[in-house]
């Protein structure tokens, strides 16, 4: 039953850019979507990454009119539309499903300032993802996945199972979170908003940054929407806690749980890189850094890109995966940015700096409230055959 | 092949679990007046109850009357049970409360306390500290209860055998409505609890949930 689910075509819309080739040189060269923003909602000015909607808008203009979307809908439409069009399939198709990973979905519909042109029940998941369906003319009701932070990197594990099982030849996975004044207010409320550029796994890390952005991929059984140097997905898994319901296990229970699970099944020896979860409060990364450590994966170079974009909720997994997977196939290992200091217990080396480096293979993971985690593990296939 | 062993079913203020009536509430009281002595009734002390969202109360009781009268769960160990549960409100009520926390300059209270449960998730990770229940999770959003979606992914996870065992369901509440429909499927078909159910198969709990004798006697 050796039925591979490769990577096909990607997209990533971020304030960083629009498309993955503009993100993925963007990060190569170092830049950040972080800036400090002061939006009306909040008494205090903080950091984030933030879209300036009038692109969005103008960008999205050829699609439908902006008015009638919400910002979520618009950037997920443009991630969804671009991956349809670059692999040529059709969501009509019935062994082609779409996957939408969300944390808060259109939660800012909520807020008493949304715009009168948009139907407030478009904050129930299921009505913006019938939405979703009827946009790209989907023949089976999209799959939402709303499983907090692990949401975007939990999609691809459920998809990968999906094709591997036979129930569909090409799965769309696609994932967006927006920063509205609800999500601002929560993590504040939990102290855990910093005000400046957020620095993952390092001694002055403050907390976290919020972010948005929205991304789709193809997982596919068809080699030939592959492209060159072909990336298949391997294994997956996900694993609670059954500790806490809004701190991570202090043992990184959960966590190692799905790598182990994932390096079982894997049989890698030796993988390139961990793209990690890496939010910058202080309880995540230490406990990551305790879960790699006791899964034997002290020597693997780790970063978390939340330095670059900070944390984009739903998106954050799977837009995170995207980019590793370019980083498989054009061997480039990438800076943690924000890192100086060693500022966590496990032993793990964080990069310091982005490099030329060939790569075969790179873990992704992935953690949340509610006790959640994920693994997943990604091969160039040219080392599978 | 893989096994329903038993069914919770929790709506209109009565608890069934494989049919038989485990509690009765008063006919119209609200989700909140029903749930306290629905938890009364279990006997148990467990303060954390007390303090979860309304949604997490359902997923508990459901999960509570469930797994306390199934030894298949106790044979897989939680270790080896996954849970995968779906709702279409996804955590809208405390989403509401966390909401209208914010709303006003003048009385602006947002609190850690709401925040947490605003992501559907919880119910899973609630269940999974009352059982230790450390498994594989997923929580789905859709329009209605899809046993198309549902059945062959638990199906899946069953016969790669990442879990042994694994709690499944429909726990959805709204405003005044709610329903659980909680069920634990296991990987044969000698350990489950009710010899009664069958396969886990689309139409078997599509039936289950929609036809069964003592679900047609709460709709009326």
């Amino acid at each position: 039953m050796n039925k591979y689910a490769y990577i096909g075509p990607d997209n990533i819309i971020s304030p960083l850019g629009f498309g993955t080739d503009l993100n993925f040189s963007g990060i190569l060269s170092g830049r950040t979507a972080l800036a400090t923003v002061h939006p009306g909602y909040s008494k205090d000015p903080f950091c984030a990454s933030l879209f300036d909607e009038t692109i969005i808008d103008d960008i999205f203009e050829p699609l439908g009119n902006p008015l009638k979307f919400t910002r979520l809908e618009k950037i997920s439409i443009l991630a969804i539309s671009s991956v349809l069009k670059r692999s040529g399939l059709d969501l009509s198709d019935p062994r082609t499903l779409l996957i939408y990973a969300t944390t808060k979905g259109n939660i800012n519909l909520l807020e008493p300032d949304a715009s009168s042109e948009i139907a407030e029940n478009r904050v129930y998941l299921p009505v913006f993802s019938k939405l979703l369906g009827e946009f790209f003319r989907c023949a089976k009701e999209p799959v939402v996945v709303s499983n907090a932070c692990i949401s975007g990197l939990l999609a691809l594990v459920i998809a990968q199972r999906m094709i591997r099982a036979g129930l569909y030849d090409h799965i769309v996975v696609a994932g967006g979170d927006i920063v509205s004044e609800f999500t601002v207010a929560g993590f504040r409320s939990f102290n855990a908003l910093s005000d400046e550029p957020c620095r993952p796994y390092d001694l002055a890390r403050k907390g976290i940054n919020l972010g948005e952005a929205s991304a789709a991929v193809l997982l596919t059984l068809d080699k030939s929407l592959a492209g060159e140097n072909p990336v298949i997905m391997t294994a997956g898994a996900s694993a609670n806690d059954a500790n806490h319901i809004s701190g991570p296990s202090r043992t990184g229970a959960g966590l190692l749980q799905a790598l182990e699970d994932v390096l079982k099944e894997t049989k890698i020896l030796n993988p390139g890189f961990i793209s990690a979860h890496g939010t910058a409060t202080e309880f995540n990364d230490e406990m990551e850094s305790i879960a790699f450590t006791r899964a034997g994966l002290s020597a693997v170079p780790v970063h978390s890109l939340k330095g670059y974009y900070g944390h984009t909720l739903g998106a954050a997994g799977l837009m995170e995966s995207i980019l590793g997977i370019h980083s498989l196939k054009t061997g480039r290992l990438i800076a943690s940015a924000g890192y100086k200091d060693k500022g966590v217990s496990g032993d793990i080396q964080v990069i310091r700096q982005t490099d030329q480096k060939l790569l075969n293979s790179f873990i992704k993971t992935a953690s949340g409230f509610g006790g959640c985690n994920a693994a997943a593990v990604f091969e160039r296939e040219e080392r599978l055959l | 092949m893989n096994f329903i062993s038993s069914v919770c079913h929790i709506q209109n203020n009565r608890i069934f679990i494989d049919g038989e009536l485990k509690f009765e509430g008063t006919p119209d009281a609200a989700f909140t007046d029903f749930a306290l002595p629905a938890f009364r009734n279990l006997g148990i002390t467990y303060p954390k109850f007390f303090k979860m969202d309304n949604l997490c109360k359902l997923a508990l009781l459901a999960s509570e009357y469930l797994l306390r009268s199934d030894p298949a769960f106790e044979a897989a160990g939680p270790e080896n049970t996954g849970i995968v549960l779906a709702n279409r409100a996804s955590s809208l009520e405390s989403d509401r409360i966390h909401a209208a926390s914010i709303l006003h300059k003048e009385s602006y209270f947002p609190s850690p306390a709401v925040f947490v449960y605003t992501l559907p998730n919880i119910m899973i990770g609630e269940i999974g500290i009352r059982y230790k229940i450390t498994g594989e999770n997923a929580c789905f959003v859709s329009s209605a209860f899809d046993a198309e979606l549902i059945v062959p992914y638990v199906n899946q996870l069953l016969y790669e055998q990442r879990v042994k065992a694994c709690l499944t369901g429909w726990v959805e509440l709204d405003g005044p409505s709610y329903e659980a429909f909680l069920y634990l499927v296991v990987n044969s078909a000698g350990t489950r609890k009710n010899s009664n159910f069958s396969e886990h198969s689309i139409d078997n709990i599509n039936q289950l949930r929609t036809s069964s004798p003592w679900i047609l006697s709460l709709k009326k």
